[in-house]
């Protein structure tokens, strides 16, 4: 049972605190230096959201920003929007349980950055206004292309938003001493204020600001901990080899040396080779469906800053790994020796999930640890802020403005919606939030890469790519692929054994990419190559338009003056 | 743009150069990050103590080099991509379009 949880939860460390759930969340003495510092960060951030209402008039300003953001300042929203809380504390918590492990992660979040820079962000650009399916329907029939991309929007950002909000709500009880309700509460309406008033401007800079304070905080850290191993990375290992088998010893295991040893190799993280497989794609390739990350393509004026924001992310979210693997040891040579930190059996106080904010206390005293825990709420906010945005851009511009008014709803209107929609999924969410307290929703997160991969990637690549991909294929495969993901997940032993109690699971992979992936793309080529419609042959016709257009911009939407 | 103004710029050889050399460096790094993370997965999926191994007389693990190793190939790569596409393709790019303007 111990290890059937340990998998469950070690798939899944991006959400917010998913992790958490895992692990007891026992709410914690009120922590009010931490609760001054996040009215703090609030305050900043409704201040942000003021100045970015009074900028935001038209459904451009809202969905993109006018388009104005810079290459640098894009790529570090887009860090902002992706690392998030779990990024820190999960791998963190994960590299100090488990050492070498927590890095697999890591590296599996960052190799799908490169490929979405090297296939689709000019691309993206070039073809786009407000959303990925802007492009995915470029030449084809809007309306089962729009709807394809709603649903699997709309499929993406619950999975991912009840993930955070149950975490957030988790965390923010460890972390501030604040009772469940609240800080779901609370995370729901700042969310809703940020976007709904200050539209994409406000988002992109509570990310920014965010991206700064939790790069910052975590240098912090991890110059502490190599500072006290006079910089020497071997050293720090060395230290950390020697408390596992000392604490391997005390265990009474039979062989401590090999036991302190494992740290600095891949251990239990994954267990049969298909798993590994299957997850891999899930996250390399989940990175370059999810609709709130592509969406931030459109914030740049043009494909020059859409590559140069790809490499500003991939520096941040790069660096910012390196630091959670300093920090993680960090937290087995200062955190794991300090009794005060622990309970009587050896446990973390707080659950494993706290290794970062109890090293943040042995590197920097109760301040820091105030400042930390502040992070790590403001991580949660700039995250469910991407997503509420991104679902309300795919009700307001793909369903209600392309699909309902055939494109010929005015501006005004399709804000009107869009803004709707936004108190509706802040609505939504914390209810969500609140009934899906007591369940496990770590598989959430890895369901949401896995659907971005096996129906909105597939779909992209292959109508950007190929120029034989067809209306009905694009919406068969996309289709295909949502359904079999969300499926094989429902039939993994995480939500088939774990959850729901069944012995054995039909689906015995923790991941459904290594046959959801494949299946969707095989579904756009078969049906594609047999569509014999008079549309198909529009669509085939149009695409030597479409590919000028992708790679020399000629009429790409341009940003607007302010 | 008319279907006229399309077909020109196919038709136009620096249009075809330029989108055969930035798709072959797209695709060939690509498959380099791709080759490297597969070759990751599959040594974590069949070979784990390979990874494990110290190099070396301290503790310190071949796995830890190949991870990082991955970090810093995952930005270099992003860094020659763009580094190639900001300027030298995006010079031709507005030589092209200077001749395609209306």
């Amino acid at each position: 049972m111990r290890r059937a949880l340990l998998s469950a939860t070690l798939l899944t460390p991006l959400p917010a605190g998913a992790d958490a759930l895992a692990g007891p969340a026992v709410q914690q003495p009120t922590n009010w230096t931490a609760i001054a510092m996040f009215a703090l960060f609030a305050a900043l951030t409704l201040g942000i959201t003021r100045w970015a209402a009074r900028r935001t008039r038209t459904a451009a300003d809202f969905y993109t920003a006018g388009g104005g953001i810079t290459g640098f300042q894009n790529g570090l929203a887009i860090a902002g929007d992706y690392m998030s809380a779990a990024s820190f504390l999960g791998i963190s918590a994960q590299i100090f349980t488990d050492g070498y492990d927590g890095l697999i992660y890591s590296i599996g979040f960052l190799v799908g950055w490169p490929i979405i820079l090297f296939l689709l962000a000019e691309r993206l650009r070039n073809l786009g206004r407000f959303t990925f399916a802007d492009v995915a329907a470029f030449r084809f029939a809007q309306t089962p292309v729009r709807l394809f991309a709603a649903s699997s929007t709309l499929a993406v950002v619950l999975f991912y938003l009840i993930a955070q909000m149950v975490g957030a709500g988790q965390l923010i009880k460890l972390l501030f001493g604040l009772p469940y309700g609240y800080a779901v509460g609370i995370v729901g309406v700042l969310m809703m204020l940020y976007v709904l008033f200050g539209g994409m401007t406000a988002t992109t800079w509570v990310q920014i600001v965010k991206a700064v304070l939790l790069l910052g905080s975590a240098t912090f850290m991890a110059v502490m901990v190599l500072a006290s191993f006079g910089f020497s990375a071997e050293a720090l290992f060395a230290r950390a080899v020697a408390v596992k088998t000392d604490l391997a010893a005390a265990a009474g295991a039979g062989d401590p040396a090999t036991a302190g040893r494992s740290i600095m190799g891949p251990g239990n993280f994954i267990k049969d080779p298909v798993s590994a497989i299957s997850f891999g794609m899930a996250l390399m390739f989940g990175t370059a469906g999810l609709p709130h990350i592509l969406m931030r393509f459109f914030t740049v004026p043009d494909a020059k800053a859409a590559r140069t924001s790809v490499l500003w992310a991939t520096g941040w979210i790069g660096y910012f790994y390196v630091l959670t693997f300093v920090i993680g040891f960090g937290a087995i040579v200062l955190v794991a020796t300090d009794a005060g930190y622990q309970d009587g059996q050896g446990a973390l106080l707080g659950g494993t999930n706290m290794a970062a904010i109890h090293l943040a206390h042995a590197v920097g005293g109760d301040l820091f640890l105030g400042f930390i825990s502040a992070v790590a709420f403001a991580t949660i906010l700039a995250v469910v802020a991407g997503l509420t945005l991104s679902g309300a851009s795919a009700i307001g511009h793909d369903l209600y403005a392309t699909v309902i008014r055939k494109g010929q709803a005015d501006s005004a209107a399709e804000l009107r919606v869009s803004r709707r929609t936004v108190v509706v999924l802040a609505a939504a969410a914390v209810l969500l939030g609140i009934v899906f307290e007591k369940q496990n929703v770590a598989f959430m997160v890895s369901l949401a890469f896995a659907v971005a991969a096996s129906s909105n990637f597939p779909v992209l690549l292959l109508s950007l790519l190929w120029s034989g991909c067809t209306t009905r294929g694009a919406v068969a495969g996309g289709c295909v692929g949502l359904v079999a993901s969300v499926g094989l997940t429902i039939v993994s032993p995480t939500v088939w054994v774990a959850i729901l109690g069944h012995a054995s699971a039909p689906f015995p992979y923790s991941s459904p990419a290594i046959v959801s992936m494949p299946l969707a793309f095989l579904t756009i080529a078969l049906v594609s190559l047999m569509d014999r419609s008079p549309r198909a042959a529009q669509d085939r016709a149009r695409y030597a338009e479409q590919r000028v257009r992708a790679e020399t911009g000629i009429g790409a939407a341009g940003a607007a003056s302010h | 743009m008319t279907d006229a103004d399309v077909a020109r710029m196919m038709a136009d050889p620096r249009y075809r150069a330029l989108l055969r050399q930035r798709g072959r460096l797209g695709w060939m790094l690509s498959a380099i990050v791709t080759a490297a993370y597969a070759a990751f997965i599959l040594t974590i999926a069949f070979d784990k103590p390979a990874l494990a191994r110290p190099l070396g007389a301290g503790v310190n693990s071949v796995g830890i080099v190949v991870g990082l190793g991955l970090i810093l190939l995952s930005v270099a790569s992003t860094a020659v991509y763009v580094h190639r596409a900001n300027g030298a393709f995006d010079r031709a790019l507005a030589d092209l379009l200077r001749d395609h303007a209306a």
